[in-house]
């Protein structure tokens, strides 16, 4: 249950009170204990936008520089947060550009409210001016979404998309208001949704299905644990630790499961997946149990499906029970709850270790340290690596930043090398992979937790995909650190033409502006770092820096990411160079 | 055997909300599904709707499908089912020339014996309706081509299962 401060209390069923649409809106989100939200005005949300200056003392409406990076800074709050983040747009344009944010925050489970003007109801359907379909394009990318044409369906409209925002697999909902409702005056009064009769969001967890997977957890000899990210959103990190310290089971970790375990954790083995650690995605073909908690089987952590745990029983702990068999086939799923889940199983499950299972792991590391991992923290070539940066920004955080990635080579090496000791820590765009989700991401994640140390990490071409965000970081003051990992390609891709397309460079090779001169034009402090003796300094003064800062790295052009599971290949046939 | 592609019956009880129809069919255009029919009608309680949907496709899909389409938050259950499980129906219409009911006797005995019901005559022509199972339909189909059909619709498959469900107990279950 959620606590409700003083000031949601004032605007939650106090007495009816006429008002219009529009200052209804600004009421129930004030109800829901929203203090930020991310947007852009425009015509057909102009009545809510006059309210929003009415109540800029309570709400804080931040102009971002576009849409889709309102829907990414409202993710980027909810993901540091875990509670919901919102974002608001006018019609057609407004609202279509919030779509890519939107899409993300679906496959990521990132509870997130969008709201979007639309043209007054008697214009619907007429092609009016800056009219779109947003409800019928935003469909299949929302967990639910809905139009309101008359005022009073505000409250309870709005109440609903809280609820199913943040409730069992959170997900983005989008409620679409015409503009006419917005004008409307009616008798509001604002009450919490507690339920939806068609929507179970918890499934409940069978005490047999805990039993089961207990027996068979405590009868292996070499199991494995992957998590999620569904231990973040369930809140089950303690949970979760608790289980893995009581029976000694190695456990890795998917990209969105990053930071719930401390990296230092002796049982924390690495990242599974694509780019994952040599150790747990070798040996997912040796274990006898993969205990599955609160992921969900990409493609980018299985590689090829039926060589992926052929030989191991699976358990599958999962809060949405379609994913279950989605991908891979399992021996016994736990519905639910993690914390709830894990919790049941903890007690069922024996004290135990697996020295010789985990010395495997520590073997492997060994193999993956010295074909690797040396070479990206300690190079001994002359051009700076990616790794080392990110080296460096842990000596200075001490481990204790979130770090905000972008999408593609510097992202799978911040997540494979940052420390993180604290959860909800590692905010990157995982299943959608969507390039310029970090620096608007990062202006919601610091002004969340604005005592929090928010790095960006991000590539060049990620960047300049964004970029107008400077702008917002700018006006808002928002002390974000941003590092540019600049390697002047589009080096994911690049590092594929190279591997699998013959060197053939399409349209890879980027050409930059001078980024410093661009960070100094938005009025924030710049550093370009070429060479590895400026790097500690130049990453220090960033980390001590009060204000936002924009620190450009520029790295090694040709370097590639590894370990690498080529696509369609066998997790066990990962490579290592 | 899970692997085979055959004919299932899905049905989807919903809540009656715009945008819910989309929001079902963009599950079956994701997965490159093509749906052979679809009905939406009201159902046996009140304001709660129900889907009944016909494709072909494997089993396991069919689950995969099933359980993406159920957590959509106005769906309040959803069912697949085998032929064997259900009695189901469509319904056709024929329009014919009023000509060939007078000329041609064969077709007075093709609608006897087809259990086809006549809607309605005048001096062009007349409609017959015809319920059943889809061999039926398509029989009588093949048997009237014959004579020349002026116009034909069929309607969607439509299913009760013989398997009572209880979706009245868990829209009560939520009350409580």
């Amino acid at each position: 249950m959620e606590t409700l401060t003083a000031k949601q209390k004032q605007y939650l069923e106090q007495p009816k009170v006429r008002i219009s649409g529009s200052e209804a809106i600004v009421r129930c989100l004030l109800a829901e204990g929203v203090e930020i939200l991310y947007g852009y005005p425009g015509g057909a949300i102009m009545p809510v936008y006059d309210e929003l200056y009415k109540y800029e003392d309570e709400i804080n409406h931040v102009l971002t520089r576009h849409e889709q990076c309102a829907a990414h800074a409202a993710q980027g709050y909810a993901r540091i947060s875990g509670k919901v983040g919102v974002a608001m747009a006018t019609s057609g344009p407004g609202a279509t550009n919030l779509i890519t944010g939107i899409a993300d925050a679906q496959i990521d489970s990132t509870p997130i409210v969008c709201i979007t003007g639309q043209v007054p109801s008697h214009l619907l359907g007429s092609d009016a001016f800056q009219e779109t379909d947003i409800v019928g394009i935003s469909t299949p990318v929302t967990k639910w979404n809905h139009q309101i044409t008359k005022a009073s369906q505000i409250p309870e409209i709005i109440a609903r998309a809280f609820y199913i925002a943040r409730s069992g697999r959170p997900g983005p909902v989008l409620i679409d208001i015409t503009k006419d409702a917005q004008f409307e005056e009616f008798d509001f009064q604002y009450k919490k949704c507690t339920g939806v009769r068609s929507y179970v969001p918890v499934p409940k967890t069978d005490q047999a299905a805990v039993a089961a997977a207990a027996s068979i957890i405590n009868t292996a000899k070499k199991p494995m644990i992957v998590w999620g990210q569904g231990v973040i959103l369930g809140k089950a990190e303690e949970e979760l630790k608790a289980v893995i310290e009581k029976t000694g089971i190695p456990a890795a970790w998917t990209i969105l499961g990053a930071s719930a375990i401390p990296t230092a954790h002796p049982l924390n083995i690495g990242m599974v997946g694509m780019h994952g650690n040599y150790a747990p995605n070798v040996l997912t073909n040796q274990c006898d149990v993969l205990i599955a908690i609160g992921m969900r089987f990409d493609d980018r952590v299985t590689g090829k499906l039926d060589e992926y745990a052929t030989q191991a029983k699976i358990i599958h702990f999962e809060i949405d029970p379609s994913e279950i068999d989605k991908n891979v086939k399992v021996d016994v799923a736990v519905l639910g709850n993690a914390k709830e889940s894990l919790s049941k199983l903890l007690a069922l499950l024996n004290t135990n270790s697996h020295p010789e299972w985990l010395k495997k792991f520590n073997d492997l590391y060994d193999i993956e340290y010295n074909k690797v991992i040396k070479n990206d923290l300690h190079p001994t070539s002359e051009g700076l690596t990616m790794g080392e940066v990110i080296k460096e920004i842990n000596i200075q955080t001490k481990g204790e930043a979130a770090i905000v990635s972008d999408v593609g080579q510097h992202q799978m090496i911040a997540c494979r090398y940052a420390d993180f000791n604290v959860s909800k820590s590692n905010i990157t765009s995982g299943g959608l992979g969507t390039m310029g989700f970090a620096l608007p991401a990062a202006i919601g994640a610091k002004m969340a937790a604005p005592e929090r140390e928010v790095v960006a990490i991000i590539g060049d071409g990620g960047y300049q995909m964004t970029i107008q965000e400077l702008g917002t970081i700018f006006q808002n003051k928002v002390p974000v650190k941003i590092v540019v990992l600049n390697n002047e390609f589009l080096g994911m891709v690049r590092q594929w033409q190279q591997l699998f397309f013959d060197k053939r460079y399409a349209s890879t090779e980027m050409v930059n502006p001078n980024f410093v001169a661009i960070a100094q034009g938005y009025y924030i402090e710049a550093k370009k770092v070429t060479k590895r003796e400026d790097l500690a300094t130049a990453v220090k003064e960033m980390i001590q820096s009060k204000d936002s800062y924009f620190l450009e790295v520029c790295v090694e052009k040709e370097n590639n990411v590894f370990p690498m599971v080529p696509s369609g290949a066998s997790v066990s046939d990962i490579r290592l160079e | 055997m899970a692997t085979e592609k055959q004919l299932y019956t899905i049905s989807i009880y919903t809540e009656n909300n715009i945008g819910l129809l989309n929001r079902i069919s963009a599950i079956f255009q994701r997965r490159q599904i093509n749906i052979e029919s679809l009905n939406i009608s009201v159902s046996e309680i009140e304001g709660v709707s129900r889907f009944t949907i016909l494709v072909n496709m494997t089993e396991i899909d069919v689950k995969k499908i099933l359980g993406q389409i159920e957590k959509q938050v106005e769906v309040i259950k959803a069912y697949y089912h085998m032929d064997e499980d259900t009695i189901c129906q469509e319904s056709c219409l024929f329009k014919i020339k009023s000509d060939l009911l007078f000329e041609e006797r064969q077709i007075q005995n093709i609608i006897k014996e087809s259990n086809a019901r006549i809607v309605t005559v005048n001096k062009v022509f007349f409609v017959l309706e015809k319920s059943g199972r889809r061999s039926e339909i398509e029989l009588l189909h093949r048997e009237l081509s014959v004579f020349g059909i002026m116009q034909f619709v069929r309607s969607a498959r439509i299913a009760v299962t013989k398997d009572e469900l209880k979706i009245t107990e868990m829209l009560n279950a939520f009350k409580n």
